[in-house]
């Protein structure tokens, strides 16, 4: 049966989902528009990893529907399994085979037959810079590699969608950059992905289009400047050498920018609203050297995604670590 | 250069082919996995040895040696050991992902539990044939014909299969590789005791010979020392008459009850 040909790779409508007294996610409803990026964002627990779960046939809703490529999760699960790549949160190789071992077996796994398995396991790993390491048990890979590998297992079918489940948590940031490189040159090639991350410079970097989901409920979706201007505009800051002078220098900044400064006594700096753009560090930094106070940095701040958490749900990003993720309360 | 994927199809025979890769993939485990090889290997070619020849000078049974007494509950100990590394092979499955991820193929149904099935099946014929061969080498004769003998190995291997589930339905309900091991040793490990498996049955106190007599290790203990000919626990219990009749009704109850249960508690575990 040939996907229905849709211009939504992913709609989710109405999704939820309990796990006993914890609702882990509360009416969820997205779409995501073929060969585009989507970030679903949200801290730890927020119910992406369910959100995820349920999209991928791994979990059944409890109310709500989903469809990938056009095709229901739940009456066409088999159909749609052949459509998508998952890479889970934990990446799960085999770490008792070999890389290219791992490879081929999904290769199989997915009716490719097994010379086309083993060109196409050959392939990805040249693509994943794993060739040297191919014939090494994978237990022995560095976190960096593991990614990698599970990455290129979830492609061995060249998948229309994918969905990545906190690709990059616990990587360091060398590994970080090499994997955000590979989901680039993806997205080049047309793949709608839907990745999840507690990383907002993440979901700016990589994403299209975020979903902000908090306690199971998608609480602002848009681009990642559009979500920005919900906050407000660029703030205006200095940081002073001594604080004794912080005062002063907020009264210069208030001249400068005109609208009313905040002072942050612990990082000795001050900030105000200063939509003038770059002509105004120019002259606040005139009027600072004037007055002799002695200036550690200067500019101009875009608000980040963090502030964006902090306007839609009044606290920060992390609030949430301590509560249990929907991934571990469903074992 | 790049290769070209056909569009996957559903095929004919998929569920067989599936099944073996899964199951194959369970066999390159056991060999990459020293210590797990050594459960198969060398732990009941240990326990022949030992038995044979710390105990064997202690235990009289009447009509034969000790040596070949034992084999036939050694046998059926081994067996129901199985069940440890099925489940043990599954909760590790489960706790690191990699259902999921076999999950989220377009397998057939079934593959995933049929593969655990078959390799821990493939990889319970190993330890059979080792304990034959020290079997052999301490003493143990088959003395009845091929037939017999031959229907002695089916025996094995059908209680293996009984054996497979039991092991599929533990592995779905615990939720750890270590949880396994604390129920193997405190349920699994008496169950092989408190059996005709290194004594005969009518050396045990009251109690624990009416449990001994209906337990179906003896059955199966008892039955391949009458299929191979060997001396026999000598009790007049009724499953002890009939060992082999008894093991039968406990091979097809084991899996009438197990297997439903475990493919039932298997989807509820991984459909969360």
């Amino acid at each position: 049966m040939p996907p229905i040909q849709t211009a939504l790779a992913i709609e989710a409508s109405g999704l939820v989902k309990r796990y006993g007294e914890k609702v882990a996610l509360d009416g969820v409803s997205f779409e995501v528009p073929r060969g585009t990026v989507c970030g679903l964002l949200g801290p730890n627990g927020a119910g992406k990893t369910t959100a995820v779960r349920i999209l991928t046939t791994l979990a059944e809703a409890d109310a709500g529907s989903a469809r990938v490529a056009g095709l229901d999760v739940h009456a066409s699960a088999k159909a749609v399994r052949r459509l998508l790549g998952l890479a889970a949160q934990e990446a799960t190789v085999d770490g008792l085979l070999t890389g290219r071992e791992n490879l081929i077996m999904i290769g199989e796994l997915h009716h490719l037959g097994r010379r086309t398995s083993v060109a196409r396991a050959d392939e990805l790993l040249d693509q994943f810079a794993l060739t040297d390491a191919a014939g090494r048990l994978a237990k022995t890979y560095s976190g960096g590699m593991r990614r990698r590998l599970d990455l290129a297992a979830t492609l061995v079918a060249r998948p229309e969608v994918l969905f990545l489940d906190e690709p990059t948590t616990g990587l360091d940031p060398r590994a970080r950059n090499e994997l955000w490189a590979v989901l680039d040159t993806l997205v080049g090639e047309g793949t709608t992905i839907l990745l999840t991350t507690q990383y907002l410079e993440e979901a700016d970097r990589l994403a299209d289009d975020i979903v902000v989901i908090d306690h199971g409920r998608v609480i602002a979706r848009g681009d990642a400047a559009g979500l920005k201007r919900q906050v407000g505009g660029s703030q205006l800051f200095a940081t002073v050498a001594d604080a004794a002078r912080l005062p002063e220098a907020a009264g210069i900044l208030a001249r400068v920018s005109g609208s009313a400064p905040e002072i942050d006594e612990a990082a000795r700096s001050v900030h105000a609203g200063g939509d003038e753009g770059p002509r105004a560090v120019a002259r606040l930094g005139e009027a600072l050297a004037d007055a002799g106070i002695e200036v550690e940095d200067l500019g101009l701040r875009r608000p980040t995604l963090d502030d964006v958490f902090l306007t839609l749900t009044g606290a920060p990003a992390d609030a949430g670590a301590d509560a249990p993720q929907a991934a571990e309360v469903g074992g | 250069m790049s290769v070209r994927i056909p569009v996957p199809a559903e095929r004919r025979g998929g569920l067989a082919r599936d099944t073996w890769v899964i199951a194959r993939r369970g066999l390159l485990h056991i060999r990459r996995q020293p210590e797990a090889l050594a459960d198969v290997t060398l732990q009941p070619v240990m326990f022949v040895l030992l038995f044979a020849y710390v105990f064997g000078g202690a235990i009289q049974v009447e009509g034969g040696d000790y040596q070949e007494f034992l084999m036939g509950g050694i046998f059926a100990q081994t067996i129901v050991f199985g069940a440890f590394g099925v489940a043990i092979g599954l909760a590790y499955d489960r706790s690191n992902g990699a259902i999921d991820r076999f999950r989220s193929l377009p397998l057939s149904q079934g593959s995933v539990l049929g593969g655990h099935a078959v390799a821990s099946l493939l990889r319970g014929l190993l330890p059979i044939v080792l304990m034959s061969l020290c079997g052999l080498i301490v003493g143990w004769r088959i003395t009845t014909s091929v037939y017999e003998a031959a229907g002695g190995y089916l025996l094995m291997i059908a209680f293996s299969f009984a054996i497979v589930w039991v092991g599929v339905l533990l592995g779905s309900l615990l939720p750890t590789p270590e949880a396994v091991q604390g129920v193997a040793f405190t349920v699994l490990f008496p169950i092989t005791f408190i059996a005709s498996t290194f004594v005969p049955a009518d050396t045990l106190p009251e109690p624990l010979q009416t449990v001994a007599n209906w337990n179906p290790v003896s059955a199966v203990s008892e039955a391949l020392r009458v299929l191979f000919g060997n001396p026999t626990s000598e009790s007049d219990a009724w499953p002890m008459e009939h060992p082999i009749v008894y093991s039968v009704i406990w091979i097809i109850a084991i899996v009438a009850i197990c297997a439903p249960l475990a493919i039932r508690a298997y989807r509820r575990t991984i459909a969360r």
